[in-house]
């Protein structure tokens, strides 16, 4: 379960002087859902994902995950949150196993559990071959399979993901996209950042809009494609983006 | 702070590091190998040059003198120089070291020493240029054995005794132990090369692990675990220093090894010894084991000193290159005390046992030398543990500041 309030986020920048990265952003995600952060580059999606996985401070608002309040409680939210960007590289000299022990290790497993989740995973996975190489000699699609293993380590009741699919290619992101959805079937709380509609399409049952650092429209798809009398997911994007903040006043019911 | 976590990222880092060909090199190969090789090539070239040189019989002219054979003649005859012609260009043979040295005899030499008048003889040399100086040694030698035996004839022909201009001698002996003569040779030079291995040890891992481990997008993956950020300070921060001591461990042994091994082979007969001895900082010193190892005792606080301080610069950088050229710069900033400590007459005080680094030099010099000063060791010890105590928790510091970690 995720709930954020109004979080912001501000930048001062000597140039720029002050950005609101993330501007009042609330939202909510239950168990068993996954929650679609849709936006272009540059809209806050990443800022208000690193909030949530309490790898940067709010500058107001705070959000709960899995119960715990991210500006009270870091160390506890870290501990129930698996954080996947693809960003996050793995380190070149060490093994698929070391990797996945190190990062269970971190999240405070002893070794026999750490030894039976890394089993599990590896038969999910399918790692075998390679759980024993160096991770310098991995395919893409190798590297993603040891970068979600070593995600699911703890068993994480919330997953992020930051674009996770980002410069994959086809099969490396199927890998990512069946495995988002594993996570839900699961129960688990899952939010997904992307500027890919075909990929909100395929997978979240709700979407955010955000731009300019604050949540301009949201909703399932079907409430979106009614309120902007779109199909189109990518036509309802840009109306929401076009309209600004200002437009966004005719959709609050989508909001609430 | 977690123990178990500090020691995860400890135990994690340390091995990522051995499995890294280029941090091997510059930690183990590079220190052990350095020392035995500038030990032995500036042995053997400086052995070398300086046989060479004393072998040769310098070549020098003689300027004037043609109404002074006595005087002359008798320079002609000395065989540890070889008189050439004089041609008119001496000085610019001299300067470009084609002719040693030469020597002026004035007009009327012979007849002025025959009327007891007052006469100056000049030598020409190339001033710093060994083979001159030797040159000019051999000038100045024989004139002065020509004037000694002067004035004991002319005494004699007054019948006065030799002891009338000559009541005593002086001559000098060296009671010094030889680690307090090596000390002071050497003694500059091996806190100097123990500080720039110390830096230069850390260097590599602090930057790899912070602004390398941004660039490769790890860092994150750390961040997002529930591990305190001190501990992960703290786990980086002990490998860093592992290196850091590491380095200066692999060439103390080296050094070691080297003078042991060194001394063995200059020892044996016929050996350098004959030739390099003398010589100040060519000859293997006499170094005081116990003095080596207070020497590796002060290093430690310097190298924490260090591997916090590149730590805290390094995690500032966005990639290693940017790191590499902030860290760079410093190893001038490191060296200059370093260097300041090996000047001959900079001796330790109050006050420059408080300046960082050049406190460690000083006191090192004189611990290699089998000084032992307990309260300065005890001053220095413990201002340059507090130095790094402050630099540590910046570092700390700066691994809570997210704008430090997600610099963009």
């Amino acid at each position: 379960m995720i709930s954020a309030h109004a979080l912001t986020k501000t930048f001062r920048d000597k140039k720029r002087g002050e950005i609101h990265a993330v501007d009042k952003v609330s939202f909510s995600v239950s168990g068993g859902q996954i929650y679609g952060l849709l936006g272009a580059n540059g809209a806050g999606k990443t800022t208000t994902l690193r909030l949530l996985a309490t790898l940067l401070q709010p500058s107001s608002g705070t959000a709960t995950l899995a119960g715990y309040d991210i500006v009270r409680e870091p160390a506890r939210v870290r501990a129930r949150v698996g954080f996947l960007a693809a960003s996050t590289a793995l380190y070149g000299r060490l093994t698929a196993r070391e990797t996945i022990q190190y990062f269970g290790r971190l999240n405070g497993l002893d070794d026999a559990v750490i030894k039976s989740r890394t089993a599990q995973l590896a038969d999910e996975l399918d790692m075998h071959a390679f759980l024993d190489r160096r991770c310098d000699t991995f395919s893409t699609g190798m590297k993603q399979k040891t970068s979600i293993a070593r995600t699911l380590i703890h068993d994480p009741e919330v997953m992020i993901f930051d674009e996770p699919t980002l410069g994959l290619d086809v099969m490396a992101a199927r890998t990512i996209v069946r495995f988002v959805r594993d996570c839900r079937a699961r129960g688990k709380t899952v939010v997904y950042s992307t500027h890919v509609m075909s990929e909100v399409e395929k997978l979240c049952d709700r979407v955010g809009v955000i731009h300019g650092g604050r949540l301009l429209a949201e909703g399932t798809l079907a409430e979106l494609r009614a309120a902007y009398r779109e199909t189109d997911l990518e036509e309802i994007f840009v109306k929401v983006v076009g309209a600004g903040p200002q437009g966004a006043a005719p959709v609050p019911p989508l909001l609430s | 702070m977690n123990a178990a976590n500090i020691w995860t990222i400890y135990a994690k880092e340390l091995r990522d590091m051995l499995r890294d060909r280029r941090t091997l090199l510059s930690m183990i190969v590079i220190p052990t190998l350095v020392m035995p090789l500038i030990f032995a090539l500036v042995g053997f070239v400086s052995f070398k040059v300086i046989r060479q040189a004393r072998a040769t019989v310098p070549a020098v002219m003689v300027v004037g003198g043609e109404d002074s054979p006595n005087a002359r003649n008798a320079f002609l005859a000395h065989d540890k120089v070889r008189v050439i012609p004089t041609v008119s260009d001496w000085k610019q043979l001299i300067s470009g070291k084609q002719v040693r040295a030469a020597v002026e005899l004035p007009p009327g030499f012979d007849r002025a020493l025959e009327r007891g008048e007052a006469a100056t003889v000049k030598i020409y040399n190339y001033d710093g240029e060994m083979r001159s100086s030797f040159a000019v040694d051999e000038i100045r030698r024989f004139f002065a054995a020509y004037r000694e035996t002067l004035i004991t004839a002319r005494l004699a022909q007054h019948g006065l005794p030799a002891t009338l201009v000559k009541p005593f001698e002086v001559r000098t002996q060296n009671v010094a132990p030889p680690e307090k003569v090596g000390g002071n040779v050497v003694g500059g030079l091996i806190p100097y090369l123990f500080i720039l291995l110390c830096f230069t040890g850390a260097m590599y891992p602090a930057m790899d692990l912070t602004a390398g481990e941004k660039e490769r997008g790890t860092m994150e993956a750390i961040l997002s675990s529930p591990v305190a950020r001190v501990d992960l300070v703290l786990g980086k921060f002990f490998m860093v220093l592992t290196a850091s001591l590491g380095t200066v461990v692999c060439s103390m042994v080296s050094m070691l090894l080297t003078v042991l091994v060194g001394g063995v082979l200059m020892a044996s007969p016929g050996g350098v010894a004959n030739g390099a001895r003398g010589l100040a900082g060519m000859n293997l010193p006499t170094l005081d084991p116990l003095g080596m190892l207070a020497v590796l005792g002060m290093v430690v606080p310097v190298a924490v000193l260090f591997s916090a301080l590149l730590l805290t610069i390094s995690l500032f950088a966005k990639s290693f290159k940017e790191a590499q050229s902030y860290v760079s710069p410093l190893i001038i900033v490191i060296l200059l005390p370093a260097i300041v400590g090996m000047l001959p007459g900079v001796e330790l005080n109050a006050r420059l046992a408080l300046v960082p680094i050049l406190n460690v030099s000083l006191v090192s010099k004189e611990l290699v030398s089998g000084v032992w000063s307990w309260g300065y060791l005890a001053l220095i010890f413990g201002s340059t543990c507090a130095y790094a105590a402050a630099a540590l928790a910046l570092a700390v510091r700066m691994f809570n500041r997210e704008d430090v970690m997600f610099r963009v």
